[in-house]
């Protein structure tokens, strides 16, 4: 049998794309080298009872249009809004965030007057930003080099885009995109603990330091999603991230698509040119007309295609492409709810995003630690508690916390990850939560930890990279993965690319697998079946 | 753990609030400047009818304040805003707005100079981190004083008998000046001014003696019939008085989304606020070029065909093209006609041909109604006791 399509990996943009294929009337078959579906947006049980966010642990960048167009409501998806957040101070004190608007500028005013106001700006600001960036997102970025009809058009409507807005707003744009997040927040605000809290989305997943150039970008990429029009706010999904991918599985399937697991590709098969179908790790072939790889550039094109076939440039490029990987995760199993005794009784906060580092010099000083090769001995960590508002996923009573930590470099001082390092690893990280959570560690069942080293092996992330390439300005748009192949096609015939590392880049917003898909569609000369971005406010 | 809570009170009471809960027998509360504002006390006809026949009490205190004290405090003022503040005395009021760089309104606002080198701003938005970068090279202070006053609305034909009945004797304030009475162990600041185009004074006081002071004027004005109003009321009588409301008029540059949204102070109607000769101002070069260039778009008064109020209707030039659209609209009871405030695009002003597209509930559904507008004059609504001095005595 010839499948029309096999997409590797049964990642969300793996299955995003597989969906619309299947939809198009492809015969389409995911390959899984788990046992389970769900890449980065997993859920599994490790401990009995306890349904995990492994991975990927919010949501907010998932296309509305993409669950619309593969009806995940109807497959079960469910996202929810979350509330509130907080920071927690040294010394005793915090930072809360709130849903209203009134409660907030209260809080944030007892920390500044000014900043509580300035935020106003700021939130406007970024929402600016956000309108000139989303219609992006779900169009296949132009090859400025090329004069095809369709990419000049592109470029015209890029450049339209460009053109809508002020002399003032273009520069103020690009300064966005160039700068720090420090120095983008020391233009808004002056309270240590409010740019600490609002640093925090520029450095996620990143490499970067919040002194780093080219962090304030990485901040807008995690505010350009939204739930329910809520443009910014972010939510959980409810039965935890795999719900997404378990949503997308079962759409796939009734759409008549197939999805195999327990079997990874061992190698593309390229035939005359011609990608021409997979052979699995236990020696099956796979036939078919396209392969649509789901890994990342990295994986795909440097372990599991024969570099002979290659453009030697194409391989250069692939093999320079940043994907440093800056994190680790702990998934903790609960026995009860934790106390966070600087917040006050009652308070929303924990039912949002906790954080303990309060000032943008502590996290670049665990930034720093991570160009030594080693973890943070005072890391970054995003802990939210999703069991808060999610009933599904523990039994009553009992709850299941996800942290998310920076900084983790992919190797210890240029040498691999042992379990003696991992251990050290989670060891700081409960240890921090502990300091502002007394008994914390007793409430503990269970805990999964996960540094580059894990990430690269389970989930397949080069480096442990969460967004399959790192979010700097160089690479992205027509430059991501690699120039010339921005458009989800390789140099390869038949071999195309679906994943984060294509544009627009990371995140579970589903939006390369469902660009490749339209890509594919274009070039078989079939019906695309997919609805254009909305409007944003 | 820690007894804030934030979450637990998002809005604030004012220091009226014992009276106006009390008051508002319908519940009916709507979110103002982060307070708790009343929206209507139970009976909005009757509430509006207070305003033009009798004694109204409207409770101020969410009106964002900022104190501007120190030497520069009138250059500091003069520099931000768009009238001359040098040039007002001590003791009066005027109405006045200010811009950012490139003209366009952030918000408008009351000015009190309470003294030489001590004003006060009485505002619908908060502007701090403006006005504290506008305070640059000034010797200046800037700080918002919003919960530190509690100030109060007395509007109505009957407004100066109520405080006579009082004891406080403001036959001969004129309008836009202030007096102050001793009061209880304090002192009452009160203005002639307010926001319904009528005879009307603002009570300033310390948030301690608001009770009493609520109490006093509601037992003096018993015979008048005084009653508290509500948001709602104050809404329809400051239609008939033509002014403008930052955030339901205009948008202010600050917090505008699209970047076509903003408006100048030219096309508000204030571009009589403008002093041209005292010197710099922030966004007076703006200003200058588009005087001589031309507005793009104009706010007029509307008078509408029928009795089917405008609000949120799109304009039309010979009923076809798009030519603005309705920020406020109302069946004006003093005027028995319909009014509304518009944003109208200043190239289909003249020579008239406009048209209102209205959208009229008609039991569950809506009818469609294509109605010829005339420009008015503002304000529609302006009766010769708003401006009498002595203040007449009913």
């Amino acid at each position: 049998m010839i499948h029309d399509a096999i997409v590797i990996g049964a990642g969300h943009n793996g299955l995003v794309a597989a969906c619309y294929l299947a939809r198009a009337g492809m015969k389409v078959c995911v390959v899984e080298k788990n046992d389970w579906i769900g890449g980065a947006a997993v859920s599994r049980e490790l401990y009995p009872g306890f349904t995990y966010s492994n991975c990927s642990y919010v949501s907010s960048l998932f296309r509305p249009e993409i669950m619309r167009d593969l009806e995940l409501p109807k497959h079960g998806l469910q996202i929810l809004p979350y509330e509130g957040g907080a920071v927690f101070q040294q010394g005793g004190g915090y930072l809360g965030m709130f849903r209203d608007h009134d409660a907030n500028r209260r809080e944030f005013a007892r920390h500044s007057r000014r900043d509580a106001e300035a935020y106003d700006i700021y939130a406007r600001d970024i929402l600016r930003f956000c309108r000139f960036i989303r219609p992006m997102l779900m169009r296949t970025p132009p090859d400025p080099s090329s004069l095809r009809p369709r990419d000049l058009s592109e470029l015209l409507w890029l450049g339209k885009q460009m053109g809508a807005l002020s002399e003032r707003m273009r520069a103020r744009m690009v300064q966005f995109w160039t700068m720090s997040i420090a120095d983008f927040l020391d233009e808004y605000f002056e309270s240590p603990v409010i740019k600490g809290y609002l640093a925090v989305s520029a450095i996620i997943g990143t490499a970067l330091g919040p002194m780093s150039p080219g962090s304030a970008y990485v901040l807008l990429h995690h505010y350009m999603g939204d739930v329910d029009g809520n443009v910014g706010a972010w939510g959980f999904a409810r039965g935890g991230m795999g719900a997404i991918t378990r949503a997308l599985t079962d759409s796939l399937k009734a759409a008549g698509g197939e999805v195999r697991t327990g079997q990874g590709v061992e190698r593309i098969d390229v035939t005359g040119g011609r990608a021409s179908g997979v052979v699995l790790a236990n020696g099956d072939v796979l036939r078919a007309r396209r392969v649509i790889s789901n890994m990342d550039v990295k994986r795909t094109f440097l372990r599991h295609v024969d570099e002979a076939v290659l453009p030697g440039e194409f391989v250069r490029r692939v093999k320079t492409f940043k994907i440093r990987g800056s994190s680790g995760k702990l998934n903790i199993a609960l026995d009860s709810a934790p106390v966070f005794p600087a917040l006050p009784e009652g308070a929303p906060n924990v039912r949002g995003d906790l954080h303990f580092t309060d000032s943008i010099e502590r996290m670049e000083r665990g930034y720093d630690d991570w160009k030594a090769g080693r973890f943070s001995r005072d890391p970054f960590q995003d802990v939210m508690i999703p069991t808060m508002i999610d009933p599904t996923m523990v039994p009553p009573g009992k709850h299941f916390m996800s942290c998310f930590v920076q900084y983790a470099p992919p190797k210890i001082e240029g040498r691999d990850w042992t379990d003696a390092d991992r251990d050290a690893f989670r060891d700081t990280c409960l240890n921090q939560i502990e300091t502002y959570s007394p008994g914390f560690k007793d409430r503990v069942l269970h805990v999964e930890v996960r540094t580059p080293r894990e990430l690269e092996a389970e989930v397949g992330l080069t480096e442990g990279n969460i967004f399959q390439g790192e979010l700097t300005f160089d690479q992205l748009l027509f430059n991501r993965p690699v120039p010339g192949y921005a458009q989800y096609r390789s140099p390869i015939r038949d071999l195309w690319m679906c994943g984060s590392s294509t544009h627009p880049g990371g995140g579970v917003m589903g939006a390369p697998g469902r660009n490749a898909a339209a890509e594919v569609l274009r070039e078989a000369g079939m019906k695309r079946g997919m609805r254009d971005a909305y409007a944003v406010l | 753990m820690t007894t804030l809570g934030h979450f637990r009170t998002p809005l604030l009471q004012t220091p009226f609030h014992p009276r106006t809960a009390a008051a508002n027998v319908l519940s009916r509360w709507g979110p103002w400047g982060g307070y708790m504002a009343a929206l209507c006390f139970g009976d909005v006809d009757m509430e509006y009818t207070a305003i033009r026949n009798a004694a109204s009490v409207y409770d101020l205190c969410p009106m964002v304040k900022y104190r501007i004290a120190g030497r520069d405090a009138a250059a500091y003022l003069n520099r931000l805003t768009l009238r001359n503040a040098a040039t007002l005395p001590v003791g009066a009021v005027h109405y006045t707005a200010w811009c950012d760089d490139d003209g366009k309104l952030l918000d408008d606002c009351t000015l009190f100079r309470n003294g030489p080198d001590d004003f006060l701003i009485c505002c619908q938005e908060r502007h701090l981190p403006w006005l504290l970068d506008s305070a640059e090279g000034f010797d200046v202070q800037v700080a918002e004083v919003t919960q530190d006053i509690a100030a109060l609305s007395l509007q109505g034909p009957c407004s100066a008998s109520v405080l006579a009945a009082a004891g406080f004797d403001v036959e001969a304030l004129k309008p836009f000046r202030m007096a102050r009475f001793a009061f209880a162990a304090g002192e009452v600041t009160i203005s002639r001014t307010g926001f319904t185009g009528d005879l009307g004074y603002e009570l300033w006081i310390d948030p301690a003696l608001a009770l009493p002071l609520w109490d006093r004027l509601m037992t003096a004005g018993a015979p008048w019939g005084i009653r508290p109003i509500g948001s709602d009321a104050l809404n329809l009588a400051r239609i008939e008085a033509g002014f403008i409301i930052t955030n339901l008029d205009f948008v202010p540059a600050h917090q505008a989304l699209r970047e076509d949204r903003p408006r100048s102070p030219l096309e508000m109607g204030l571009g009589w606020m403008i002093d041209w000769d005292k010197g710099h101002f922030t966004g007076r070069q703006a200003l200058l070029a588009e005087k001589q260039a031309g507005s793009a778009w104009a706010l007029v008064g509307l008078d509408i065909p029928g009795n089917v109020s405008a609000e949120g209707s799109i304009l039309y030039h010979d009923k076809r093209t798009e030519a603005g659209f309705v920020t406020a609209a109302a069946w004006s009871p003093a005027l028995k006609a319909s009014i509304a405030l518009a944003q109208v695009k200043a190239r289909n002003l003249p020579g008239g041909n406009l048209w209102v597209e209205i959208y009229a509930l008609r039991e569950l559904q809506y009818v469609k109604l294509m109605l010829p507008v005339t420009v008015v004059e503002r304000p529609f609504f302006n009766p010769p006791r708003r401006r009498a001095t002595p203040a007449g005595r009913v």
